[in-house]
């Protein structure tokens, strides 16, 4: 059994680095993309062009200003004596977001009422755009919590909602400021996508040039084949993962809290998910350029949209908070994140790793049942 | 004793039958030829016998063991041959001998033994760091057959072994096979190549998934054409024929290169008629004469009814 799995794995090494182009990828994309992630998040941090049109000019108003120019994101440019101004302003790009504090603002706040204000976003580069309302979000809840605790403070007894009603729907995690929240992200991202890619174009590349059917006819057990087959690449994903660490904390400064224990046994129980998904989408593809796009559609948007990476999943709503739950992905996310940044230990996460071990022994058994189905596996 | 039997053996796609109620035996030691033209059901066959395809009804076993039940005992006593060429191109002779004696589980030393044994059975000792994908075919299908029996099968299964492979290697390939044989293996083969089929102790033909003859190549001529089989060199093959055809004596008649081939009740009788009607038509005949029929005569006598 065991010499079967290393001739497997040393075949696969060898075709692997023979294969110079898909090698150069699964290195490649891992540093692109921390590095990409990692600068794009930092370059945009501060001064962010902002007017403001303050129709209250009242000490409640002049608060919240300042909350903005102190928060080092905001560079407060102009202070408008009429809206009509704030078109013109984002349309030459002289400011990137502008704050209009309606007249009522104080006397809301005071009596308790929920009160509006408008902040317009120079929408032109997304990404930008949402960095931006995450900071504006995070400065206007803070903001409203402020208040909140002292109205708490004289009125005990009685519930308050946040009295500030902040328009813009928040898509951005403000969080992701911080490196700490997005290099785990990007670890499930990179896991994910290329353990599945390259698992199925492996296998699909067997069946396309027939050796599957060869390997079929030597009575080797799926187990042993598909053990054997993986190996390369669960080695690669880890090398990757390493890599990701090592980069998050030398150019960024994000260590882990955690257990390295932890760490490694979760990453290899997602890999196990991620290889699982692989083997699935080889079981429903016959060429390798099907299994190529089914691998990527499957895994890329919803890691990155849907696991938590970049949108907060509790910001989502709530029929595609539902969908999250059938993204691996999520839980793996929620329990790294556990690690790295809370330093906590399985105790803390063990409903993910039970989420990861239902989902990685499904796919398994639903991928191996379709081998066996389809005849390339022993019946 | 039998390497392998087969009964009723069918096995369906959807509505279509791709076999259809086949049986047969195969001698242990023989070389059995598999004959038919596309799409005839030859790869179904081999597939079921090896246990990569399940079978729709009818039992069969191989070596002694059952392909229903226990496919993974036959598949550690078969070797298999592919119809397309499944070795991998991106690795050396060696690395593929290695790999596939890995996989069956040889140890060290039987492996070390079985690879060299092999690369001199494929006459690839100086190709074997050589990229398998910069082979010319022949050499790739001989690889691949030392591949298929680095584990030393007692019967082994060969899918067109020889198609698109030049006479010259061809002809090296059967050589390899009569060794094989003399050996006591059983090698069950498939082609299109007639003249190959000749080589074969025992030859099964199948059309559109039906099993229409079998037996010797010696025994399937004399059987099945009965009458006397001439060979016609004339000018207009195609008039001639379509003229023949007509003819209500003329019992069977076929194409052969540049030649006509027709077979008749009575030899003389046949081959005055021939003439006649021929010159009938401004056709002249160079020449007529009674040949012993081919194997490709009797195939096509054999799938050529509606
Ligand atoms: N997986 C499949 N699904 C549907 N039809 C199939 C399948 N495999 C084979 N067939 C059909 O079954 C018939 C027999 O195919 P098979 O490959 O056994 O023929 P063959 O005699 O090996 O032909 P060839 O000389 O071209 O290799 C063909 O008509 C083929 O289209
Ligand atoms: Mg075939």
């Amino acid at each position: 059994m065991f010499s079967r799995i290393r001739s497997i794995s040393i075949k696969e090494f060898r075709q692997v680095s023979r294969d110079t182009r898909s090698l150069g990828i699964l290195i490649f994309i891992p540093a692109f993309m921390l590095l990409m992630f990692g600068y794009a998040v930092n370059f945009d941090v501060d001064d962010i062009a902002l007017a403001v049109y303050d129709e209250d000019n009242s000490v409640q108003s002049r608060q919240l200003i300042d909350k903005f120019v102190h928060s080092g994101y905001f560079d407060l440019k102009y202070y408008l004596d009429s809206p009509r101004e704030i078109d013109r302003l984002l349309d030459r790009e002289l400011i990137r977001v502008a704050i209009v504090i309606p007249e009522n603002f104080s006397n809301s706040i005071i009596r308790g009422e929920d009160v509006s204000i408008q902040v317009l976003i120079d929408g032109a580069n997304a990404s930008a755009a949402a960095t931006v309302m995450g900071y504006t979000n995070t400065i206007v809840q803070d903001y409203s919590l402020d208040i909140l605790s002292e109205t708490m403070l004289t009125a005990k007894g009685t519930t308050f909602a946040p009295p500030i009603d902040y328009h813009p729907r928040v898509w951005y995690n403000p969080e992701l400021r911080s490196p700490v929240f997005l290099i785990p992200g990007l670890i499930a991202f990179i896991l994910m996508v290329t353990s599945a890619v390259s698992t199925s174009l492996s296998i699909v590349r067997e069946k396309e040039l027939g050796t599957m059917e060869q390997l079929a006819v030597s009575s080797i057990h799926p187990v042993e084949l598909i053990i054997g087959k993986i190996m390369p690449f669960v080695l690669t994903s880890l090398i990757s993962t390493v890599f990701i660490l090592l980069g998050g904390y030398l150019l960024f400064g994000v260590g882990v809290a955690g257990s390295f224990l932890w760490l490694s046994l979760l990453v290899v129980l997602f890999l196990f998910v991620a290889l699982g998904w692989g083997l699935l989408i080889s079981t429903t593809s016959d060429t390798q350029q099907v299994a190529f796009m089914k691998a990527l559609t499957t895994t890329m948007l919803p890691t990155f949209i849907l696991s938590g990476f970049v949108f907060p999943i509790h910001n989502m709503p709530v029929a595609v908070q539902v969908i999250t739950y059938i993204v691996p992905a999520r839980y793996f996310l929620e329990a790294l994140r556990a690690i790295m940044v809370k330093g906590v230990g399985g105790a803390v996460f063990w409903e993910q790793i039970i989420a990861l071990l239902i989902f990685g022994f499904i796919l398994v058994l639903v991928s191996t049942r379709r081998m066996k189905k389809q005849g390339y596996v022993t019946v | 004793m039998n390497a392998i039997t087969v009964k009723n053996l069918t096995r369906k796609f959807g509505d279509f039958t791709a076999v259809d109620n086949v049986s047969f035996d195969v001698k242990r030691g023989e070389i059995f030829g598999f004959l038919g033209a596309n799409g005839a059901g030859k790869t179904t066959v081999i597939k079921m016998l090896c246990g990569l395809l399940t079978s729709t009804s009818g039992n069969a076993t191989v070596a002694g063991y059952d392909i229903n039940t226990q496919p993974e005992s036959i598949k550690r006593t078969i070797g298999y041959m592919s119809q397309k060429f499944s070795l991998y191109e991106d690795l050396t002779v060696s690395e593929n001998l290695n790999f596939f004696g890995g996989v069956y589980g040889l140890n060290e030393r039987d492996l070390n033994d079985r690879i060299a044994w092999a690369v001199e059975m494929a006459g690839l000792t100086d190709k074997k760091g050589a990229l398998t994908g910069s082979l010319p075919v022949g050499w790739k299908q001989r690889l691949a057959l030392g591949c298929a029996l680095l584990h030393r099968p007692q019967v082994v299964f060969l899918d067109e072994p020889t198609g698109g492979v030049d006479p010259v290697s061809r002809r090296r390939f059967w050589d390899l096979i009569f060794t094989l044989a003399e050996e006591g293996v059983t090698v069950f083969v498939t082609t299109h190549y007639l003249d190959e089929a000749e080589y074969c102790n025992t030859i099964m033909l199948i059309h559109a998934g039906k099993i229409v003859a079998g037996g010797s190549p010696r025994q399937l001529k004399t059987e099945h054409i009965r009458y006397p089989m001439l060979e016609v060199n004339c000018t207009g093959i195609i008039e001639s024929l379509n003229i023949l055809q007509q003819q209500d004596w003329v019992i069977e008649s076929s194409v052969f290169g540049t030649l006509l081939h027709v077979s008749v009740e009575n030899e003389e009788a046949g081959s005055r008629k021939i003439k006649e009607v021929l010159s009938e038509h401004n056709i002249t005949v160079h020449g007529i004469e009674r040949i012993v029929p081919s194997l490709e005569d009797v195939f096509i006598h054999l799938t050529d009814k509606p």
